[in-house]
């Protein structure tokens, strides 16, 4: 790796001034992406700033309907929480489908928003939930924070502390990994919530994680796998590569609605 | 005895890698450690104009810059490959030239051209990215079939059209005959995927150079440190052999791509002279997908003809073989003797036909990998068969069995003398085992769950213990192919064996302990195996091909026999018998029906004290040994694989596996199981995940575990192995070797089941999700428009 | 260049490094505990898994200096006094071949079982393996490793 300086501020303003005005600081919180993306020298940042040292970033608590899980929280500690598990046991159970064991331990679903891949799970919950993404300076809701591959609503400097996620009538997840890296090819997040149906897709789309109208419209109608048959499923604006072309994706996005669906309501 | 032969003895080596105390290539730092990068092409096929490696020496820690042409300079030779083909017009092969680091042409993304040594790896790497190169950049060929087409790019001068040889093998006339007069003629044009053999630990090389001495060290990741020796000696002139020593310590792993001595190794050699330094080089994972030898990548078009009674009257096979940028050391030899010979597979087929054309392409070289050649091979005569079968409307192993050789020794048309087996019982033990019987209500029960179920079959030969030196020689081979072993009975009567095979991963320090303990009634735990230095051991040609049972272990018997020779000697002088009279048992050396004893250890004294020996023995108890085997071995096995689809996904899963395998008389079952257990896996890998996967511009996209599919826990089930044995007739133990039988079998296995699952035989390796929706699809469509 | 300091398989040890060490360099150069392997570059292999704090983690994919005052445990340290269990049963059950992936195997499977056993899950075959995601192996093709760890739960 190139060399870096690291830090590890104590509060979110501390983390705040070393990025200010520093193109060469980039945020550390689990690594799981950008110390692999650094060991590769595909990033280089100068400075490092190392946020899960800040008090209260970590942690997961119920405020009434509403679920706050700190942006350096884990994705072990997700998916094994209570908390979530009770609250949105869909969410619980997308967590403990990232990765694995160890990298579970280290990766935050802070660090996993604000990296935006195109293929991570996160985004898809955050999407579908209509969930909230709150920072050092305001609040962003889901509809507003995706702003296609790898880029996000986020400023320069601008840093996640905690995600909001309000309590919905069911939802589910349903991936199907890409057998190598194991991330989504396609995956599918389904809600019924405070703001309706919606339906989130993330590892297919060439502009990151979108919402799918058609979907969300039958499931609206009538929340089954079966409704979904007939959902013209566009192939375009879908990535193709040799792991899943844009018609196979096309088609697994149905298929993995429809497996959502049907979690969703057996459970 | 409990730790003889066929016992599952657990394995000595263990205890060091299961504390963490295994010492593999890169654990090894030197005090003087410098550490070198490459400067590798971005380009898959260029002119290199110029190189500007100005900045990069003024960097921190840098200590030299050093490129091809100061490497050549310096008189240190290209490498070669050791096999050397005749094209049937009887034109030799055409190598073209290889430098260890590129002096004015890079054929692939990768190819190295200079190394940069500095004082730390980070430094090395980060100076490496700021040493400029100025390419011309040239046209790109990556497909075998593509190279052949006129007008194509042309990757070495002395091979026009990429051509590298059009080699036969068979009566063609006859062959012809065969096909013309069948009742049925099944054609298949098969791909057999590139893959990477990907040994778990990276290639590693640590060079020292003592300039006092004139001596040269290298630590590095070979399965074969003695033939690295010789090849760094004899034909890249790094050092005489007697000025290098070549240590493969702990190696992580081969399974053919550890084989080879490639250029980082010459080229740490060389720079740690240039830079008085010990230079070290480890790969990263991304480097190793760039740079390591990859393995298969065929295109075959091939026809099968049948008698009415399912009878095979012919085969005839054309084969266009990507051997990549240059030819590696064994390469040529992988598509041609250690694959057409096989075309027989289990079956008594009087005509044979097969034409291979090998060509250069700008992608890594290709070369042995886990099986090499047999698993090409296998993969076409199994998918014939099942896929004949199918359009006979016979049962698959119906076929199978009406063409099994039954009689031993059998000779093909192919070159082959088949030494020993029994085809039909280890299929019916197979099928007994994979419950076939109960397949219908499997099947049924799979579909009540939306669920694709399928079965196929694989009987397959190989033929392994490489190889007849004599014969190696006559076909073109560039070395024998026997193997060495010392027995060294010290004086207070522990064992060293010293072995020229070597074990990364296979076990021997067990095994080969297990034979010495069986023939002289010793615990396995005084018996120590000593391979992996060539300061240590004598000259051996190491491991590959399945060898280090039937040839290394048989070095060793060899060499116990004169052993024991000397011990009845010694024991029938000091104890007055005759030596016929002398039994070795229990650690005891008796005279029989008597109670007059020597324990082992006092033999070996007495060797060595030499105060009583026979009249003119020298003293001492070592011996030398070198097996040079009279016929290959040929391990068969029959897998049967059970499949489920999901018709929605495609996405398979393996069920169920099954294999009886016949590989002779089997030392340590545990083991050979084991073995099993990680070819299948790895013919698993080939048929369901992995390939190498190159862009029209010879950019390698599959160039880390991001993209190129690892087989996982979870991607295999428990594997239910059995056994038959009839042992091999050509050596003293009778095994066969059981290294590479699951990857030679499995991957038609798998195939034949997810065509049977999916009803269509139009699917090609590796059999991804998205493959086999398509395939799915595509066989639906005509259904639709009825 | 930062101090680190850290307990790694009960001692204390600190050093002088530069920002970017990789917990796994650490734990090689610096400590000379070369148990933790590297495999990839892209934190699958998991050859070089150990425990921090007492959960599983990627070696090569944390920063020496973040891991201030962490306990830290490698393969070197799992023995205490004698083998664990789990290294007895990968020798038991054949459950290595070349051995370069296992130290992050037996490091997995310890703490799965732990893991297991806390949120009171059972721990079966199909468990284990959907746990050995991020563990590759070449050689066993995982029947003996999945055994192994079998073996091992029934004896922690």
């Amino acid at each position: 790796m190139y060399e870096t300086r690291y830090h590890k501020p104590a509060t979110i303003d501390d983390a705040a001034a070393l990025l200010s005005g520093n193109d060469e600081a980039m945020l550390l919180a689990g690594g799981q992406t950008l110390l692999p993306t650094m060991k590769q020298h595909l990033a280089a940042p100068g400075d490092l700033v190392d946020i899960r040292g800040i008090d209260g970033m970590a942690g997961i608590r119920a405020e009434g309907d509403t679920l706050v899980i700190g942006a350096a929280t884990t994705h072990a500690d997700v998916a094994r929480s209570d908390a979530v598990r009770k609250h949105c046991p869909a969410l619980a159970e997308l967590a403990e489908g990232i990765g694995d064991a160890a990298v579970r331990n280290m990766g935050t679903i802070g660090g996993s928003l604000a990296n935006n891949d195109p293929s991570a799970c996160y985004p898809a919950a955050l999407l579908a939930l209509g969930g909230t993404v709150v920072t050092n300076t305001r609040e962003i809701t889901a509809d507003d924070f995706f702003e296609g591959l790898f880029t996000t609503a986020l400023d320069e400097g601008e840093i996640i502390t905690a995600v909001r996620f309000p309590a919905v009538k069911k939802a589910a997840y349903a991936k199907f990994a890409q057998p190598a890296s194991r991330f989504a090819l396609v995956a599918v997040f389904v809600a019924d919530g405070p703001g309706g149906v919606r339906v989130a897709v993330t590892g297919a789309g060439e502009d990151g994680v979108f919402r799918h109208e058609g979907l969300e419209a039958a499931l609206s109608g009538d929340w089954s796998a079966a409704a979904l048959d007939d959902v013209e499923i566009s192939e375009d604006g879908l990535m193709s590569d040799f792991h899943g072309s844009a018609d196979y994706r096309a088609n697994l996005i149905r298929a993995m609605a429809k497996r959502a669906a049907e979690a969703a309501s057996a459970r | 005895m409990t730790s003889g032969i066929g016992q599952n003895v657990k394995r000595k080596e263990d205890k060091r890698f299961i504390t963490g105390k295994g010492r593999y290539t890169d654990d090894h730092r030197n005090d003087n450690q410098a550490y070198a990068a490459f400067v590798r092409s971005p380009h898959a096929h260029a002119k290199v104009l110029g190189i500007d490696a100005e900045e990069a020496r003024g960097m921190e820690g840098v200590i030299d810059v050093l490129d091809g042409h100061q490497l050549t300079g310096d008189g240190i030779g290209n490498l070669i490959c050791g096999w050397a083909i005749t094209s049937k017009d009887g034109s030799p092969m055409n190598m073209g030239a290889w430098s260890a680091l590129a002096t004015d042409t890079v054929r692939y993304v990768g190819d190295a051209v200079a190394v940069v040594i500095a004082e730390t790896n980070a430094q090395a790497r980060i100076a490496a990215e700021a040493v400029m190169v100025d390419y011309e950049e040239l046209p790109v060929v990556v497909h075998a079939i593509d190279a052949l087409k006129d007008g194509a790019p042309q990757i070495h001068d002395n091979a026009p059209g990429n051509l590298i040889y059009d080699w036969e093998l068979g009566d063609e006339a006859a062959t012809d005959a065969g096909l013309a007069e069948a009742a049925h003629v099944t054609t298949l044009d098969l791909t057999n995927n590139r893959l990477s053999p990907n040994p778990m630990e990276p290639r590693s090389a640590v060079a020292t150079y003592d300039h006092a001495e004139d001596h040269y060290t290298l630590y590095t990741t070979s399965q074969n440190p003695h033939v690295a020796r010789l090849v760094l000696s004899a034909f890249y002139n790094v050092a005489p052999e007697h000025k290098l020593r070549v240590i493969a310590p702990d190696v992580g792993g081969g399974f053919g791509a550890k084989i080879y001595i490639y250029p980082e190794e010459i080229t740490c050699l060389w720079a740690s002279m240039k830079t008085n330094r010990s230079v070290k080089w480890t790969s990263e994972r991304g480097e190793a997908f760039l740079t390591d030898m990859h393995g298969r990548d065929h295109v075959t078009h091939a026809k099968m003809g049948f008698d009415k009674d399912g009878r095979i009257t012919g085969f005839k096979i054309d084969t266009i073989a990507n051997l990549g940028a240059y030819m590696s050391l064994f390469s040529s030899s992988v598509p041609t003797y250690l694959y057409a010979p096989l075309m027989s597979g289990q079956y008594d087929i009087q005509n044979i036909h097969c034409n291979v054309r090998a060509v250069y392409t700008n992608t890594v070289p290709v070369d042995a990998y886990r099986g090499a050649g047999r698993p090409e091979a296998t993969y076409l005569v199994e998918r014939m068969m099942e896929t004949a079968a199918r359009e006979m409307g016979m049962d698959p192993a119906e076929l199978r069995r009406r063409n099994f050789v039954q009689e031993f020794p059998h000779q093909t048309p192919v070159l082959m003398q088949y030494d020993a087996g029994d085809f039909p019982k280890i299929l019916e033990l197979a099928q007994e085992a994979a419950d076939v019987a109960g397949f219908e209500e499997r099947r049924r029960e799979a579909e009540s769950r939306g669920k694709l179920r399928g079965i196929g079959y694989s009987t397959f030969i190989e033929a392994c213990g490489l190889a007849p030196s004599k014969a190696a020689g006559s076909l073109g081979a560039g070395v024998g192919l026997w193997e060495s072993a010392e027995v060294r009975v010290n004086p207070a009567g522990t064992i060293e064996i010293l072995t020229g095979s070597h074990s990364h991963g296979q076990g021997h320090e067990t095994t080969f302990a297990q034979i010495v303990a069986e023939r002289f009634g010793v615990p396995v735990d005084s018996v120590q195996i000593v391979h992996g230095d060539t300061d240590k051991v004598q000259f051996g040609m190491g491991t590959y091909g399945s060898r280090s049972g039937p040839v290394g272990m048989s070095a060793v018997v060899k060499a116990m026999d004169k052993v024991e020779e000397k011990v009845r000697q010694i024991a029938a002088h000091t104890l007055e018998a005759s030596e016929d009279d002398i039994e070795i048992s229990g650690g005891q050396v008796k005279v029989k029906g008597t109670d007059k004893a020597m324990a082992w250890h006092e033999v070996g004294l007495a060797a060595y004290v030499a105060h009583n020996l026979p009249d003119g023995m020298e003293p001492g108890l070592k011996e030398t040994a070198f097996f040079d085997p009279v016929n290959f071995s040929f391990p068969s096995g029959a897998f049967i694989c059970e499949v489920e689809v999901d018709p929605d996904t495609g996405q398979t899963q393996v069920v169920r596996f099954t294999s009886a395998d016949d590989f002779g008389v089997i030392v340590n079952p545990m083991i050979v199981e084991g073995q099993v257990h990680g070819g299948v896996t790895q013919g698993i890998g080939q048929a369901l995940l992995e390939q190498v996967v190159y862009d029209e511009q010879g950019q390698l996209l599959t160039g880390s575990y991001m993209d190129y599919t690892m087989p996982r826990a979870a991607d295999v089930p428990f594997f239910d192995v059995q056994h038959h044995e009839t042992p091999s007739p050509n050596n003293p133990l009778g095994v066969k070797g059981c290294g590479e039988a699951g990857a030679i079998g499995a991957p038609p296995a798998v195939i034949n089941a997810i065509t049977d699952a999916i009803g269509t035989n139009d699917l090609a390796m590796p059999a991804t999700p998205q493959a086999v929706w398509r395939a799915l699809r595509a066989a639906q469509k005509p259904m639709a428009a009825e | 260049m930062t101090k680190v300091t850290m307990k790694v398989n009960g001692r204390k040890v600190g050093a002088d490094v530069p920002d970017q060490t990789l917990l796994s360099e650490f734990l090689r150069e610096n400590l000379r505990l070369t148990g933790t392997h590297v495999g990839c570059d892209t934190s699958q292999c998991g050859a070089c898994a150990v425990h921090v704090n007492g959960k599983v983690v990627k070696a090569c994919t944390a920063l020496a200096v973040s891991l201030e005052g962490a306990e830290v445990t490698t393969i070197e340290g799992v023995a205490n006094g004698e083998l664990h269990p789990m290294q007895v049963a990968f020798n038991d059950n054949h459950g290595l071949q070349c051995g370069f992936c296992t130290p992050g195997m037996i490091m997995a499977g310890i703490d799965m079982v732990n893991r297991y056993r806390e949120e009171g899950r059972e721990l079966d075959a199909a468990a284990i393996r959907h746990e050995l995601e991020g563990n590759i192996c070449r050689c066993t093709g995982y029947h003996n490793i999945v055994k192994s760890i079998q073996d091992a739960a029934a004896k922690m």
